[in-house]
């Protein structure tokens, strides 16, 4: 156990969508997108969330940051309960706790220059002057591998690896302890994402910062993840380190997801306790060392 | 982003600016109509400024010895029932047309704006109660609503434009309103939440942006709208009065020597009809050049 409070800390998280019963509608028809998931995510690590299209995972990402507002549950973000949070205390708390996107293309305004983009935080967050917000932005674009011209650039000149940079860029120039990752790469091209993915992992160590990383592709949160949370239906289904859930998944589930992972012959897909677990890993390590 | 790319752009930074703007201007200018239109338009404008000196004489002298003349030397486009030289009162009613079309386009753009984008932003009980009211407004019979709107506030050219304004507002409403609905669930508008933006910078910097193009568009077909809706309740007497000088004034004076003085009835017919053609084909030509800028590369 660590001594540290964690990041993020969430109990009972949920949320449900659809419609309530009334006068006239004698049988509510709702879905529990999120049905009371329990989170924590250590400073300075990822947490991943994994799971299949429509499982929530991206719902529980705008949850915790109350982009949407849960029905039920606790968050507590940076030892300070925000479920209670009033909107203008929610709004400084932006600075500490934001979010990328899934897609870049359409993440950021189409109609404001890059550096327009990233310093845009600044003026909300902070008193600091043209001058200095532009120096900062500069700071971060190139700190996220890019440079000066890209900073004079329209979204739509850039391609989707450079303009998930400038996300990134945007998202950490208040210095933020926590960001939700929400599929990061998925929109990108594989060459992309690891890059991409390397930056994330090098701002983390590089500034302690604690991820949420959302995915649907397991070999991508194994290249991230310290922790591993699998969800289906709303439900968490299984939490631990990384390693543990790759090499010993607790649930049929968890099994299937890795076994789905593609690149692999038929052979490996079938699961045979200990053994075609190890075979698993050692691939997976393999992978690795290529993307990186 | 290879090496070439960056130099080459670096060696160009204070141009790259005003790319998106260069981009539209680039496509309006090509478009022969729209640039007839802008010369046109800046060619009334410059009329309007500078119609007291323009002007050949006093606009308003009545010199009865001279009345119902046709066009001479002195008067190149001939005098009215009083005299009066009919270039002179053109050139003078200019500014008075154009600064009442630009009242009533303000008035309808700072009620209509607002109203639509919060409507369409945040939607809901807001954009019901709201747009029940446009739609009420809608119905309201054109002529009735102006001649009411002088009754109440007495006649005069500014209350008529006040009258217009009210008339047109739902047009800028709708187009705002619904551009905003579209704007609203884009990407980055959360992403602006997710980064601590407030509802105003959202609205102002992101929304306002964004519903600009079709409204500037809806502005200059309106602005046409304008100058015939001047003319006509000028020349029903709901707008200026004389001796003020404005082209549906000078029609309904033309009007009663129809008999006699036919000609009369040309110089501010042709000037009303060329300014609403240069604000219609300028709309048109804005719409065509702002078409799709910012899907572009997508």
């Amino acid at each position: 156990m660590t001594t540290t409070n964690p990041t993020l800390s969430v109990r009972g998280l949920t949320k449900v969508y659809g419609r309530r019963a009334t006068l006239l509608r004698r049988h509510p028809h709702q879905l529990k997108a999120v049905d009371g998931v329990d989170l924590d995510i250590a400073p300075g690590k990822t947490l991943g969330l994994v799971g299949e299209s429509g499982a929530g995972k991206s719902t529980v990402g705008r949850l915790v940051l109350r982009l949407i507002e849960p029905d039920a549950g606790t968050i507590n973000l940076l030892d300070t309960d925000i479920s209670t949070m009033s909107r203008g205390d929610l709004r400084r708390m932006r600075s500490h706790a934001t979010m990328i996107f899934q897609d870049p293309y359409t993440s950021l305004d189409p109609r404001m220059l890059i550096k327009d983009s990233v310093a845009e935080p600044l003026i909300v967050h902070t008193d600091d002057n043209r001058a200095t917000r532009h120096k900062k932005a500069l700071e971060m674009v190139r700190r996220v591998g890019l440079d000066t011209a890209h900073m004079e650039r329209f979204p739509y000149e850039m391609s989707g690896g450079q303009l998930q940079r400038v996300a990134i860029a945007r998202a950490l120039i208040t210095d933020p302890s926590f960001i939700v990752c929400d599929e990061p790469v998925a929109a990108l091209d594989v060459s992309t994402q690891a890059q991409v993915i390397n930056l994330l992992n090098d701002l983390q160590a590089e500034r302690g910062i604690s991820y949420l990383f959302i995915s649907h592709d397991l070999r991508l949160v194994r290249l991230i993840a310290d922790e591993v949370a699998v969800m289906r239906a709303g439900k968490l289904l299984e939490t631990g380190s990384a390693e543990r859930v790759f090499a010993a998944p607790e649930t049929d589930y968890t099994r299937e997801l890795l076994a789905a992972i593609p690149g692999r012959s038929p052979r490996h897909r079938r699961f045979n306790g200990e053994t075609a677990a190890s075979v698993e890993l050692d691939e997976a390590e393999r992978e690795e060392a290529v993307v990186v | 982003m290879s090496l070439a790319d960056s130099t080459n752009l670096s060696a160009t930074p204070p141009k790259r600016r005003r790319r998106l703007n260069n981009r539209v201007l680039r496509r309006l200018m090509r478009n022969k109509a729209a640039v007839a239109s802008m010369v046109v338009i800046f060619l009334l404008v410059v009329v309007a400024v500078f119609g007291d000196l323009l002007a050949p004489h006093d606009p308003n002298k009545v010199t009865l010895s001279l009345r119902l003349m046709g066009p001479s030397g002195d008067h190149l486009l001939g005098t009215d029932e009083l005299g009066r030289d009919v270039l002179s009162r053109l050139i003078v009613a200019t500014r008075v047309d154009l600064l009442a079309s630009a009242q009533a386009v303000g008035i309808a753009l700072s009620v209509g704006v607002p109203l639509g984008i919060v409507a369409g932003y945040l939607g809901g009980f807001t954009d019901a109660v709201l747009s029940r009211v446009i739609d009420a407004l809608m119905t309201l019979p054109p002529l009735i609503l102006a001649v009411v709107v002088v009754a109440i506030l007495g006649p005069g050219l500014r209350n008529a434009m006040f009258a217009i304004a009210i008339l047109i507002v739902p047009s800028f409403y709708r187009i705002v309103r619904a551009s905003t609905q579209g704007a609203r669930n884009e990407l980055y508008i959360e992403s602006a939440r997710a980064s601590g933006c407030g509802t105003w910078r959202i609205l102002w910097r992101h929304i306002l942006p964004a519903v600009a193009p079709p409204l500037l568009v809806q502005a200059s077909f309106s602005a046409s709208v304008v100058i015939v809706a001047e003319a006509s309740l000028s020349f029903l007497g709901l707008g200026a009065r004389v001796p003020q000088a404005t082209w549906g004034l000078m029609l309904n004076d033309a009007s009663s020597n129809l008999t006699t003085s036919a000609y009369l009835i040309y110089p501010p017919t042709v000037m009303v009809a060329i300014t609403i053609l240069a604000f219609s084909l300028l709309g048109d030509g804005l719409r065509d050049a702002l078409g799709r800028q910012t899907t572009d590369g997508k």
